[in-house]
């Protein structure tokens, strides 16, 4: 059908549900059917686990009515290791996988054979695989793969993007991409849930919109219920139920569940037995459940492409125009609906982001490949070279990745006798001891934000093992204090201990859980969503908006100022004897959390004391125990920058980044099977490491891959210079009795960042003082 | 603060900010679990290569606090080395480092779990060291009086109102002093903890470590 004879490399964008995904395999069927073979033709990779045993669902059915004699199997962090092994060995025609999978898989000495005769190489999603370091590492091991099939044919299947270009580099340098653009289809019907209650000031779990949800679920087949987070789900999955007296069979589905849940899930879902799910991004990529006749988005959208893929679930018949509801889950979120609205009927996308060389996924790939056998780096340097985003990898970058595989990339050489990696006199890089590589793939498995743990019930007695419930993250669970209640699969637990990287949990039927919380990625509002937001302001287009929003607006407006796009609205009050600044960027979450980090750097710097601060996707909120008189001055463009450097190295989300970075890249294990075993305290934080580097090594690979991810990801720096560029330093200051009706309902947002300054110091000692005195003690 | 000062068993002794203990009587100096050569270790069995230098670090740190304190002795609290490849495993600058500060001084090695023996490249090892009526040893023993030991790498976790901060600390009731560990690259197990909780009475003193030193009393804890 897609088929054509001339490139080797295809991209078809065809929206979410329209069959793109079964019609890059017709070809595949087509050709196992006139010569059958034995061994693997087609690899197929989707960005989730879910998406592949979907697939292979779908394959199956003609597959069996038509009685071929093709396998099909899938490989995932779920399959199991039996049957890894034996994929290895002979591997079935059709192997679906996800790209850590795939990493995992040419780091076997067999992969040559593997993928000697593969023919065709499918990345399904493409688009939202680019957008990660995942696609970093997918990408990197087909560059790998292909020297052992030449001819293999490669397709990426995309949703609707707006620069298709970008994305046919990945598959092949520029111009050998064929590019196929299918028709669109029917205009979606998306509209926002009108409510009895608006919505509340602050939050972000639309819990106020539980009754009209379970309406709108009584009235249709069924429905999905998207949340931008695990613990939104959770939260509302949980409510949903307190409130669901007619019993509707309502499920709950996202990444850390346990497989077999979800695995339930799915299929009651395939059966049509369950008439809503809740879920988040993990049901957010091509799955194909026909049935679907509603979509709902609670939270704003963040990103107008994203929401469209996401309407594209309801309704998979291309007859019909697909149906969605969005819930804003507070007033400020009430705007960018309305806006994300308009640019869908404008058919508006957000550009695509251009991510920097992850030189940690390069480490990574290095070392994995170094499992498979030995190599010649300037081979690996061609291959990785052979993609359009690396062909500018300098020798020098590529030369500075395999240094830190083998030696560590340190200025100080030791300990060389006992490198993972050495270099032979011939050339060859290889593992100085093959019994490393397991040690290798088991730290590699996954690329991901935060380590998880998995969650179990406590064994009763006499019983060996408790049964699993699903995953948190490792931040949430060193959080807890035993006895501490919490949700998750929709059932509150009760925590017990955490032992050997298992959190140990008891059932708990209690109403409400003591803490709800485990975080999730949250994605930034788009520029295109920000600034349309801005111009709606500044065009007062308010006659689609509800009462309740005008209002607010109005009452902005005559206390304070509207923020405007062309200058930066700043505004200062005064609150229970701390000193407030408020910033209106509208640069998107991750940019304004860094505004803050370096606004409250100057201020450190000026002595005005800073506390902390908390952002969302339009604002920045500091405090601290001194007033800002010139706001103006923490602004200006070589202050700002000037601190950057200075801050960057020592603030938390530097930290946090140089942990995954350095996971990645190998440097610290995800198991360290040999030093669990002696006691809590042989483990050490990641912060010490990053400390370490920063005071004897300051130039190490790590720093600067660590420094490239931070400035575009959660730190998104460039998002502040255009801002700052854009405004020009125009910068409207308003000096405020008391918070502002927009600066209000960031004084309930979540996530505060405490600054860890002079500030601070002075509080332990204060509530030193306070525990002393409690106890009735005088030291 | 950059010291505290707590009387133990009718003894005066002085808990520096930096994790080391002052004994200015008897002109000690004590340190616990300075794990050198932890890189060279988890280099060997394939953890990867950690950045090397946690010996120059930690030989750093102590070098000031003897150079603060001008000790006539100074005990190494056991674990002082990761194993003993880790103990052969340091550079020709850290040794250099290490005997500036053992000349003109007595220095004692008690042996710890990853360092269990009679003697190293340093010096002599003990088992346990007694002056007047205080006894030093790696791994506190259940029930013993006047005693200084190491090994549980105690830390408290202390939450304020917009933050948590985590620190190594001394524990020390009427009998025992718990210390905390000296080395870079060492974690910490909270005071909360069973084990801990187990060998130190309730009315014990929590010192915690960092840029001035703190106490608070155990019981605050609970």
């Amino acid at each position: 059908m897609f088929e054509s004879f001339e490139t080797s490399a295809q991209l078809l964008i065809a929206p979410t549900g329209s069959g793109k995904t079964l019609s890059g395999f017709l070809p595949t069927l087509a050709d196992l059917y006139l010569n059958p073979s034995e061994k693997l033709h087609t690899l197929y990779i989707s960005p989730l686990k879910a998406l592949a045993s979907d697939i292979k669902r779908n394959l199956e059915r003609p597959i069996d009515e038509l009685k071929l004699d093709i396998s099909v199997e899938d490989r995932t962090g779920d399959t199991k290791q039996s049957t890894k092994k034996k994929q290895r060995v002979t591997p079935p025609n059709i192997l679906l996988t996800t790209p850590e999978s795939l990493a995992l898989l040419i780091s076997y000495p067999e992969a040559p054979r593997i993928f000697s005769n593969l023919k065709r190489i499918i990345v399904d999603e493409i688009h939202s695989i680019t957008e990660s370091k995942r696609g970093d590492q997918l990408f990197l091991a087909i560059s790998n793969l292909r020297k052992y099939c030449l001819d293999a044919k490669i397709i990426g299947l995309s949703a609707t993007v707006s620069d298709p270009s970008l994305i046919a580099g990945w598959l092949a340098p520029e111009s050998d991409c064929e590019i196929i653009l299918s028709d669109p289809g029917l205009e979606p019907n998306v509209s926002i849930l009108k409510t009895s209650e608006p919505p509340p000031w602050a939050g972000s779990g639309g819990l106020y919109s539980i009754p009209e949800v379970i309406e709108e679920i009584a009235k249709h087949k069924t429905t999905l219920i998207f949340h931008n987070t695990r613990a939104q789900a959770e939260i509302f999955f949980h409510n949903l139920w307190l409130e669901n007296n007619k019993n509707l069979p309502i499920a709950i589905h996202h990444g850390s569940l346990d497989k077999e849940q979800r695995r339930q899930v799915e299929e009651a879902m395939v059966r049509g037995e369950l008439r809503a799910v809740v879920c988040t991004g993990s049901l957010d990529l091509g799955i194909d459940w026909g049935s679907v006749d509603l979509v709902i988005q609670i939270g704003a959208p963040r990103q107008v492409k994203r929401l469209v893929q996401r309407i594209g679930r309801a309704n998979h018949v291309h007859s019909r125009a697909s149906k969605a509801l969005l819930i804003p889950a507070n007033r400020l979120e009430v705007l960018e609906c309305f806006t994300a609205l308009d640019a869908i009927n404008e058919n508006k996308l957000d550009s695509e982001i251009q991510t920097h060389v992850p030189l940690d996924v390069i480490c990574q790939h290095l070392l994995l490949i170094a499992c498979a056998g030995p190599f010649k780096p300037i081979d690996i340097f061609n291959e990785i070279r052979s993609i359009a985003k690396y062909k500018n990898l300098s020798r020098q970058e590529f030369d500075q990745c395999l240094d830190f595989c083998i030696t560590g990339g340190y200025a100080l050489k030791k300990y060389e006798q006992w490198h993972r990696l050495v270099q032979a006199s011939d050339g060859f890089v290889k593992l100085r001891d093959p019994r490393v590589a397991n040690r290798l793939r088991m730290n590699a498995g996954t690329i991901q934000d935060s380590d998880t743990l998995k969650v179990k019930y406590k064994a009763k007695q006499g019983k060996s093992k408790g049964s699993s419930i699903g995953e948190v993250e490792e931040a949430f669970a060193v959080s807890l204090t035993p006895g501490d209640t919490f949700l998750i699969g929709g059932k509150i637990v009760k925590f017990e201990s955490l032992r050997e990287m298992i959190v140990e949990v008891s059932p708990k039927p209690e109403k409400r859980p003591k803490i709800a919380v485990f975080s999730g990625t949250k994605f930034a509002t788009s520029t295109l969503l920000c600034d349309r937001i801005l111009k709606t302001l500044e065009d007062k287009r308010w006659d689609n908006l509800p009462d309740y929003l005008c209002r607010w607006l109005e009452q902005q407006e005559s206390y304070s100022k509207l923020p405007e796009p062309n200058s930066l609205l700043i505004e200062t009050f005064p609150r229970n004897n701390l000193h407030y600044t408020c910033v209106y960027g509208f640069a998107g979450r991750n940019a304004q959390q860094t505004l803050g980090l370096l606004l409250t750097k100057r201020m450190e710097e000026l002595n005005l004391n800073p506390l902390g601060f908390v952002a969302n996707d339009y604002t920045t909120l500091v405090w601290g125990l001194t007033k800002v008189l010139k706001p103006k001055k923490l602004l200006e463009g070589e202050n700002i920058l000037r601190g950057l450097d200075l801050w960057l190295s020592n603030n938390a989300v530097m930290k946090r980044t140089f942990r995954s970075v350095a996971t990645v890249a190998g440097l610290i294990e995800r198991n360290l099977p040999g030093l669990k075993k002696s006691g809590r305290q042989a483990t050490f934080s990641s912060d010490i490491l990053y400390d370490t580097l920063l005071r004897y090594d300051p130039n190490h690979l790590l720093l600067t891959a660590t420094k490239n991810e931070a400035m575009q990801g959660l730190v998104d720096f460039g998002r502040i210079e255009n801002m700052l560029e854009k405004t020009k330093n125009r910068i409207d200051h308003i000096d405020l009795k008391r918070v502002s009706p927009f600066s209000a309902p960031l004084l309930l947002e979540a996530g505060r960042i405490p600054i860890h300054g002079s500030a601070i110091e002075l509080m332990l000692d204060t509530e030193i003082n306070s525990l002393i005195a409690d106890a009735g003690l005088d030291y | 603060m950059h010291s505290y000062n707590f009387n133990f068993i009718g003894e005066k002794l002085t808990a520096l900010r930096t994790g080391s203990l002052f004994w200015e009587e008897m002109g000690i100096l004590c340190v616990s679990d300075l794990h050198l050569g932890k890189t060279h270790r988890l280099n060997r069995i394939g953890a990867g290569a950690l950045p090397p230098y946690e010996n120059i670090d930690t030989l750093k740190r102590l070098q000031e606090d003897i150079h603060n304190t001008n000790p006539t002795c100074v005990i190494c609290l056991g674990d002082s080395f990761d194993d003993p490849l880790a103990e052969r495993s340091l550079s020709t600058n850290e040794i250099a480092s290490l005997e500036v500060m053992q000349k003109g001084r007595d220095w004692i090695w008690i042996s710890g779990n990853h360092d269990p023996y009679i003697s190293c490249k340093y010096g002599n090892y003990l088992s346990s060291f007694s002056k007047s009526a205080i006894t030093f040893r790696h791994i506190a023993l259940r029930g013993e009086n006047g005693e200084i030991s190491g090994h549980y790498h105690p830390k408290i976790s202390v939450k304020l109102s917009k933050a948590t901060v985590v620190r190594a600390c001394f524990i020390a009731d009427q009998n025992k002093i718990i210390m905390p560990a000296y080395g870079t690259y060492t974690g910490g197990m909270s005071v909360r903890s069973d084990e801990i909780k187990e060998l130190v009475d309730p009315d014990a003193i929590v010192m915690l470590t960092g840029k001035k030193i703190r106490a608070i009393p155990y019981s605050s804890f609970f």
